[in-house]
């Protein structure tokens, strides 16, 4: 069933903002997303109605708010296809779940010589925390690398993985995209004796996800760009593999006791998620995750396709060789991004044109600079698509673009 | 929000297309100092070359948004001939005009070319891109008194 967008954009309270007497067009989703009444609602009525902290309190808001904490992990892992709850890891952010997997994982089973496989499509954080740790730990570096479409390019795939120990790989890419074979890179992986973790960023909050079909150890992911708030992301990870990893952050929560002379783990999931969590926060990931359930994953990723189809038409059209559109061209292997270069128009001075026409890009390096370096390119001017755009969205980014010509006279 | 126009004035467009004192110096005897803005990853690189206490020559080169790039080619004419001192109290005072309290000028930047640069204010998260090559200018002095 197609998306009802107008009833959508009605959840979505900032929407309905006028700047300058004018409606915005907040295509700025791949960064973050807007957040639907729901899951505000949600969180105020923590903080309104139900505050206290979880897992120990022997009182009725205490219960209330572990059930909550509780309800929001099962409907998670449910989104995921998680074969358990307690696989679900609550953090900060995806970044802060890399860095757990990568340091806590990383520390125990890496070692001088070891290789560490990579896309050249990473995030930094798919990159800095296994930097770091191959410093401590003497271990390489490989890179899958990129074609000129924008594509993983998996000729070289075996000699790749020969001997990789680890291999993290983006499920879609942020600045172009691109949809990772994942499955295939898994396989081949597996095959090679490597661990395999993937970034699910991008990817959760617009296709349906199952982290078995996907066959990989490891799947994080943010809040923040699936309609829940900041502060809480996901490490998923087999019971096997968190059970086998050492704990990250020490503290209250994550032991079963401690003396003097030391301490012993909680149980999975507790064993990773030392103090108090953000709980207000993990409320509302719950109430995302039920709103994106209320609309369907599959009618959402049929309505970005049917988008990014209608994007890529109308810029060509409206441009032509004016135009470069980063990424592969058909829409069913990309997301929603539009990662555009306009004439010679810098992508920093495009986005403030937009602005000027309230549509809401980001321009810069989209925190992918070794990507961006392997393009030839400093920077993007990237526009993306979410549950409350529609065509009008599109019509006025395409149209906007042709405000730099008054001013760069190009 | 503020009209673009106080943004891209005629003659920011101008430096930013048509970039003035475009190249290198040889090093020695001039220095060369590159900066870069890490969040936009706008880039210039200053040569500077100072004889007797005068810039007697600059180059300039980069990669960036048109603020940035023509910031660079501005400061390159404006610093050009004059003495080290004379151009630190620039540095200083362009600073004051893009972020002090007073959006009030010095004398110099009130007749000059850079006064353009002012409309930047009303665009708070541009006026690091007005102020890189600047400052890159005043790490190039610093390195050329280290080297005198």
């Amino acid at each position: 069933m197609a998306l009802d967008v107008a009833a959508i954009k009605a959840d979505f309270p900032v929407l309905a903002r006028l700047v300058d007497g004018q409606p915005i067009h907040y295509m700025d989703s791949a960064a973050s997303s807007q957040k639907p009444t729901a899951v505000i609602d949600a969180m105020e009525n923590y903080y309104r109605n139900g505050y206290a902290s979880v897992n120990r309190g022997a009182y009725q808001l205490a219960r209330e708010a572990t059930q909550a904490v509780d309800a929001a992990r099962t409907a998670v892992a449910r989104f995921i296809g998680a074969p358990h709850a307690h696989e679900v890891i609550f953090t900060k952010n995806a970044t802060e779940s890399m860095n757990l997997f990568a340091q806590a994982w990383g520390r125990a089973n890496l070692g001088a010589g070891d290789v560490i496989v990579l896309t050249e499509m990473e995030h930094h954080a798919n990159i800095v925390p296994w930097q770091m740790v191959a410093a401590e730990k003497g271990s390489e570096i490989r890179w899958i690398p990129i074609t000129e479409s924008g594509e993983l390019d998996l000729t070289d795939l075996d000699r790749i993985l020969d001997g990789a120990k680890v291999v993290s790989v983006s499920a879609m890419s942020n600045v172009l995209g691109t949809i990772n074979p994942v499955r295939r890179i898994a396989d081949a992986a597996h095959a090679a004796g490597a661990v395999v973790a993937a970034d699910g960023s991008q990817y959760v909050p617009h296709l349906p996800t199952d982290v078995v079909e996907l066959g990989v150890d490891v799947f994080v992911f943010t809040g923040h760009k699936m309609l829940g708030p900041t502060g809480v992301g996901v490490l998923w990870g087999t019971t096997e593999l968190l059970d086998a990893m050492p704990p990250f952050l020490g503290g209250g929560d994550m032991i079963l006791t401690v003396t003097k002379e030391g301490f012993t783990t909680n149980e999975l999931p507790h064993k990773f998620e030392a103090g108090t969590p953000n709980i207000a926060e993990i409320i509302g990931l719950g109430a995302a995750v039920e709103y994106l359930e209320g609309l369907g994953m599959e009618a959402i990723r049929e309505h970005e396709v049917s988008l990014t189809a209608y994007g890529l038409r109308a810029l060509k059209e409206a441009y032509g060789d004016d135009i470069r559109i980063h990424g592969p061209s058909e829409p069913a292997n990309r997301g929603g991004i539009f990662s555009v270069e306009y004439k010679d128009v810098h992508p920093h001075d495009l986005g403030q044109i937009l602005d000027s026409h309230n549509v809401y890009v980001r321009a810069g390096h989209h925190c992918a600079k070794p990507l961006l370096q392997t393009m030839g390119i400093q920077a993007s001017a990237r526009a993306s698509v979410y549950v409350y755009n529609d065509e009008s969205d599109i019509d006025a980014f395409v149209a906007a673009l042709a405000g730099a010509d008054d001013i760069f006279g190009f | 929000m503020a009209g673009l126009e106080d943004l891209y004035k005629e003659i920011i467009v101008d430096h930013y297309k048509n970039p003035r004192n475009k190249g290198t110096l040889p090093t020695p005897p001039a220095v060369e100092e590159p900066g870069t803005n890490p969040y936009c990853g706008d880039e210039v690189v200053v040569y500077v070359q100072v004889d007797d206490g005068v810039v007697s020559d600059v180059a300039v080169e980069g990669r960036g948004c048109s603020i940035s790039q023509a910031s660079l080619s501005m400061m390159s004419e404006a610093i050009k001939g004059k003495p080290v001192e004379e151009v630190r109290g620039l540095i200083d005072e362009f600073k004051e005009m893009m972020t002090g309290a007073e959006p009030d000028a010095g004398d110099v930047m009130k007749k000059g070319e850079l006064a353009a640069l002012t409309g930047v204010r009303k665009f708070p998260d541009r006026i690091k891109c007005a102020i890189l090559s600047w400052n890159t200018l005043g790490q190039a002095l610093d390195k050329s008194d280290d080297n005198a």
